[in-house]
């Protein structure tokens, strides 16, 4: 199935169409009256049918999330948008930011309603900057109509300064209280113990325009989207040796052969699914792998690439980037994305056996369990899956 | 204390059952069924970290490993401590660390005492695999206390657990980011210019060789094999308590006077004792808190009350620091080490003919502070180094272990005199709250020339583990000359651990504080916790270490003080009066401001 | 030093005492005087009652929070494996040589400072870089040379 550039758009631009519900033109703000009278109980209802599960990666449900900061008693509970956008490869929540502010506001309000929250922060990530007037603007005009509605709801921003793993939830909590962005250990979750110490929700932006376009829709078309277990609909960054790159929402569930027939160049050998935290998917498996949690995950990034690209040279580029984003506390990540940096220079420079891959998948796998928190758990995620697929690639 | 009775859960580990109160972690319920789950970051004295992940179980259903010291068990877990999957994990762990760590065990100050070599030991990792990591790292030797090597740190960041919650110091901390993260000081500086107090507890709580003391053991040595030397050496009150354990006795033997034997044999000349000058100190101290006391009381004059302590010299350094606004309320007594040494250059050296310029005073100490105090410009008081050389208590094991001494033959023997009697009240100096009790004790018979009334002499609220203790004692039946105390509530404080010291110097600060007298001591437990003290220290170990030092007091022909019969011959024959001319030469100090950050 | 005391008061009195906004403050006082010098972080700590090494831990965290004197003004050339794809390696050597300094390094009038940053989220429009906080994408050297001119 060979396609023009402009037939494929055709065709992207059809699914989006259908789709559409991060970039819909909406008036949420002017919406949010209405919202703010639902019984708690009819939004979580909402959001539990919808079966939607956190856009930032790890996919857990939203519903109970909610739920669970909801039933914590505290004096003082918090909203937290997570965006600290740094996968490599993904780049949706800036657009939406840009575009969508409102919507990302209301979702944080819906979830303040429900789990009893008077504050609210967006965390923004420093490489987003340039955003802070454009966000300043739009949040004070929505803290102005929380005021108009009589809402006790109010948004800050908060800046990060360039630290990855300040994505991870608890490292993020950790930076906005003023600590190196280390994660904590689990439990406690921060739905019982976030931010200061209260209950936090912490969500990521595309989320938190899922929710509102869930509850404002009174569920809607959000369910028909995706499958049984990856519901709905998810907005990706595409890029790399793609025919059409930039930023996309289509349903989930379609098989990466699908992705890669509307959205690659043709030669597309390998799909990164997201991002150096993600799955490298080889050619041979573009037929049998869906884009879900059934499948591979994503948080949004898909990177395509050519049969002209080096995989040892991606490989490499994704375990300098670990090696230098890691936080450093475990043991596991610190020395472990060192020892694969240093692994697989010297299986290059026939310094160490081809073999000796094998002991570094074997402590990819161990890294996978024995980490601290999700950052050093994925390493393993890119490293086995290139070196499993494109071994020759990584020796030779 | 709660009515409620605490929930209990069950939970199998390796199969077998076990009841625990909700809330225990999974390394502590294993330990209750006698499984040993090793550990590194773990330390009971500080909070928890779980970031070096020795301690991973797997835990039934869990998609990854769990920290063990990190994780609360709950009911119906099925954990297991060492399935396949832990071995696997945790060997690579084990191998991780060792990668990073510069491994020369046979040249580390720390060979034989090492968590990760005993850790490398049980896991036999005879065949490492991974590539070597470690930095050649310059070592800091800017300070006289304390050294730190880098290449050998794991990173568990207990030091810093240590510096920051133990001792509310923070002159470590763990800066940069990733491959670069490391455990360093404000702007990467060396260890002497920062706020380091030198209290050597990162030392005690360091698993590895990265943070030691600086050793002397070699220089102490050359002076004892030097013809033309005369050695004299000084023990402090909590060495007695605590040498044991470096020489293979279980924790809390008293081996006072084969402490004194096994030092004779070792060489040195003169065998003294730090116990004596305690009790000096008890003399000055008691005085000038009568001093104090007269001017704020009768004579209505501004003074600085609360009177504070002054014998623990990371105490000193933390407070010249922190509160250095404050310095006014510290005692100007100097410490007991600092005492022993200028007697010991002038009254001693002259009492046994020896020029105080051949003579090399050294001391074994339980702290790595006292190095730091002993080579403080000010303490030349004798016109010569007042002490030459201090020694922790593992350096003098050390010493003991080379000369080849079996500890358990040693016949007893006594301290040379004079400055080598004392009291039980210069013993108790060794545990949090035994200066205020041995000043109590002083103090409260000069003001009503009767014994201090407590069931044999023991202070009892002064004494235990709690981070800030307090009483008050009622002073009634005084002598004339105190009439003008009748009446009065004497309140005093303890506090030990520097972080307890912030919460009382926090309190002075705000105009709050209700007391007289304070002792403070900068180690958890006072100096029988000492950053100089055998590794490991834990609260059980302290425990056992106070409770035979309050055993030795107890069984002393002295109990107080002023009835040291070596004490009232230095006053008769040399020193003439408490705060006299003499005193204020060789016996007090004065101290100065440093930058608080 | 009378102008850096300034700063560091100013920010905590914009933001406030609490450990929680020491961020905030640091990246205010990091703005302003475009590093973090020694003696500003000791600043903040005194004045926020926390420790210099607790500070500096933090500080050092951050990529972002630079502590060596930087050029008025950073460029940050993304260097994640898609802008590498699509030349930025061309980007870096067209800066080198139109700045003549090496990445990493500042230029002698302090103008400018060449650094690499971890993904800055324009993979689809690579090579992609920041100066100060301005995006600029799909640049070619000749682009990325110009861009210059605006900060000169």
């Amino acid at each position: 199935m060979v396609m023009t550039r402009e037939e494929k758009l055709a065709r992207i631009n059809a699914h989006q169409e259908r789709v559409n519900l991060i970039f819909e033109k909406i008036d949420s703000l002017g919406l949010l009256g209405k919202v703010m009278k639902l019984e708690n109980s009819k939004i979580l209802e909402y959001i539990k049918e919808s079966g939607l599960k956190g856009r930032g990666g790890a996919g857990f449900p939203t519903y109970l999330k909610w739920k669970l900061a909801a039933d914590q008693k505290s004096d003082m509970k918090y909203v937290i948008c997570n965006a600290d956008e740094g996968e490599p490869g993904t780049f949706k929540d800036r657009k939406i930011l840009e575009e969508q502010a409102d919507k990302v506001f209301a979702g944080m309000a819906i979830c303040a309603k429900v789990i009893g929250a008077p504050e609210g922060y967006v965390y923004l990530r420093g490489e987003y900057n340039y955003l802070v007037p454009l966000l300043t603007t739009k949040m004070n005009a929505f803290n102005d109509e929380m005021n108009k509605l009589g809402l006790n709801f109010t948004l800050k921003l908060r800046s990060g300064s360039g630290a990855y793993i300040c994505g991870e939830e608890t490292a993020l909590i950790e930076s906005m209280e003023g600590y190196r962005g280390e994660a904590r250990n689990k439990p406690p979750y921060p739905v019982e113990k976030g931010y200061l110490g209260k209950p936090t929700v912490i969500n990521n932006v595309e989320t938190l325009v899922y929710c509102t376009m869930i509850v404002l829709n009174e569920g809607g078309k959000f369910k028909t989207f995706g499958t049984e277990i990856s519901a709905g609909s998810k907005v990706f960054s595409v890029s790399g040796d793609a025919d059409v790159e930039g930023i996309y929402e289509l349903e989930l569930g379609m098989t990466i052969q699908e992705f890669v027939d509307l959205f690659g160049d043709g030669d597309t050998k390998a799909v990164q699914v997201g991002g150096a935290s993600g799955f490298c998917v080889p050619r041979k498996k573009f037929k049998e792998t869906i884009i879900g949690f059934e499948g591979v995950p994503t948080g949004g990034s898909m990177m395509l690439f050519n049969s002209t690209r080096s995989m040892y040279h991606i490989l490499m580029n994704y375990m300098e980037f670990m090696q230098e984003e890691s936080c450093g506390q475990c043991t596991p990540c610190r020395v472990g994305c060192q020892q694969l940096v240093k692994g697989i220079q010297a299986i290059k420079h026939k310094k160490r056996p081809a073999t000796y891959l094998d002991d570094l998948v074997k402590l990819a796998k161990s890294m996978r369990v024995a980490s601290k928190c999700g950052l050093g758990q994925s390493v393993a995620n890119p490293f086995i899956s290139i070196v499993e697929n494109f071994r020759e690639e990584i020796i030779y | 204390m709660s009515e409620n009775k605490q929930k209990m859960i069950s939970v199998t580990i390796d199969g077998t059952p076990v009841t625990v109160p909700e809330n225990t972690t999974i390394l502590d319920a294993a330990k209750l069924l006698g499984v040993h789950i090793p550990t590194l970051c773990h330390h009971e004295d500080l909070c928890v970290a779980g970031n070096c992940r020795v301690c991973m179980v797997e835990v039934k259903g869990s998609r990854t490993l769990q920290a063990s010291c990190a994780t609360p068990a709950s009911d119906g877990m099925e954990i297991y401590t060492n399935s396949r999957l832990v071995r696997t994990a945790r060997k690579h762990v084990i191998e991780l660390l060792l990668s990073e760590h510069r491994g020369d065990c046979l040249r580390c100050y720390r060979n034989g005492n090492c968590e990760l070599q005993a850790l490398a030991n049980e896991y036999r990792i005879d065949q490492g695999v991974f590539i070597d990591l470690h930095k050649e790292d310059q070592v800091d030797i800017s300070s006289p206390a304390i050294q730190k090597d880098d290449s050998k740190c794991i990173r568990c960041q207990r030091c810093v657990r240590a510096c920051t919650e133990l001792q509310s110091v923070s002159a470590l901390c763990v800066a940069h980011k990733g491959a670069d993260m490391r455990i360093t000081t404000f702007w990467d500086k060396a260890l002497a210019y920062v706020v380091c107090t030198n209290c050597g507890q990162c030392v005690t709580h360091c698993p590895t060789g990265a943070l030691t003391e600086r050793n002397y053991v070699e220089d102490v040595w050359d002076a004892i094999y030097d013809p033309t030397k005369h050695v004299v050496v000084q023990t402090a009150p909590a060495i007695r308590v605590s040498i044991g354990e470096e020489v293979g006795l279980e924790p809390g033997q008293r081996v006072t006077k084969r402490l004194v034997t096994a030092l004779r044999r070792l060489g040195f000349d003169s065998v003294l004792d730090t116990d004596f000058t305690a009790d000096l100190t008890i003399i000055e101290e008691g005085n000038e808190l009568l001093h104090r006391l007269t001017k704020a009381v009768r004579d209505k004059e501004d003074v600085a009350l609360p009177m504070i302590t002054s014998c623990s010299p990371g105490w000193i350094k933390y407070i010249e620091h922190e509160f250095s606004n404050h310095l006014d309320h510290l005692s100007t007594c100097k410490s007991p080490q600092q005492m022993f040494g200028p007697l010991a250059k002038t009254y001693y050296a002259e009492k046994i003919g020896v020029d105080p310029k051949d003579m090399v005073v050294v001391s074994i100490m339980p702290c790595t502070a006292k190095k730091f105090e002993a080579a403080r410009p000010e303490m030349m008081a004798s016109g010569l180094r007042d002490v030459d050389y201090v020694l922790t208590t593992r350096e003098l094991g050390l010493m003991i272990r080379q000369a080849g001494i079996d500890f358990t033959k040693l016949e007893e023997g006594d301290y040379d005199s004079i400055l080598g009697k004392s009291t039980g009240a210069g013993a108790i100096f060794g545990a949090t709250g035994g200066v205020m009790e041995a000043a109590l004790r002083t103090a409260y018979e000069l003001i009503t020339g009767r014994e201090i009334p407590f069931e044999n002499l023991n202070i009892k609220p002064v004494r235990g583990l709690s981070g800030v203790k307090e009483a008050t004692l009622k002073i009634e039946g005084t002598l004339e000359k105190y009439k003008f105390l009748e009446g009065v509530e004497l309140k005093v404080a303890i506090g030990h651990g520097l972080a307890n010291a912030r919460k009382i110097m926090k309190q002075l600060e705000s105009g709050e504080s209700p007391y007289h007298f304070i002792e403070i001591m900068a180690c958890p437990g006072g100096c029988i916790g000492g950053g100089g003290q055998p590794i490991p220290t834990t609260d059980e170990i302290r425990t056992k270490r106070a409770n035979a030092i309050y055993d030795e007091d107890e069984k002393m022909q002295y109990r107080k003080s002023h009835d040291n019969p070596e004490i009232i011959e230095i006053y008769e024959d040399f020193l003439k009066e408490p705060l006299g001319h003499k005193s204020h030469e060789l016996l007090h100090t004065s101290y100065v401001k440093r930058e608080k950050n | 030093m009378q102008g850096s005391e300034n700063i560091v008061r100013k920010a905590v009195r914009k933001y406030g005492k609490g450990r929680e906004n020491l961020l905030p403050i640091l990246q205010m006082v990091r703005k302003e005087h475009n590093y973090l010098s020694e003696d500003q972080l000791r600043e903040i700590a005194t004045e926020m009652d926390l420790s210099s090494a607790d500070v500096y831990g933090v500080a050092t965290f951050y990529s972002f929070m630079d502590m060596q004197p930087k050029g008025k003004n950073i460029i940050r050339i993304c260097k994640t494996i898609t802008c590498f794809m699509k030349g930025k390696d061309s980007i870096v050597s067209a800066l080198e040589d139109a700045l003549g300094i090496k990445m990493g390094e500042t230029t002698p009038d302090r103008k400018f400072s060449l650094l690499e940053a971890n993904c800055i989220g324009w993979c689809h429009k690579g090579p992609a870089m920041l100066i100060n906080d301005k995006v600029y994408t799909e640049l070619t050297p000749e682009k990325a040379v110009q861009a210059l001119d605006e900060y000169m």
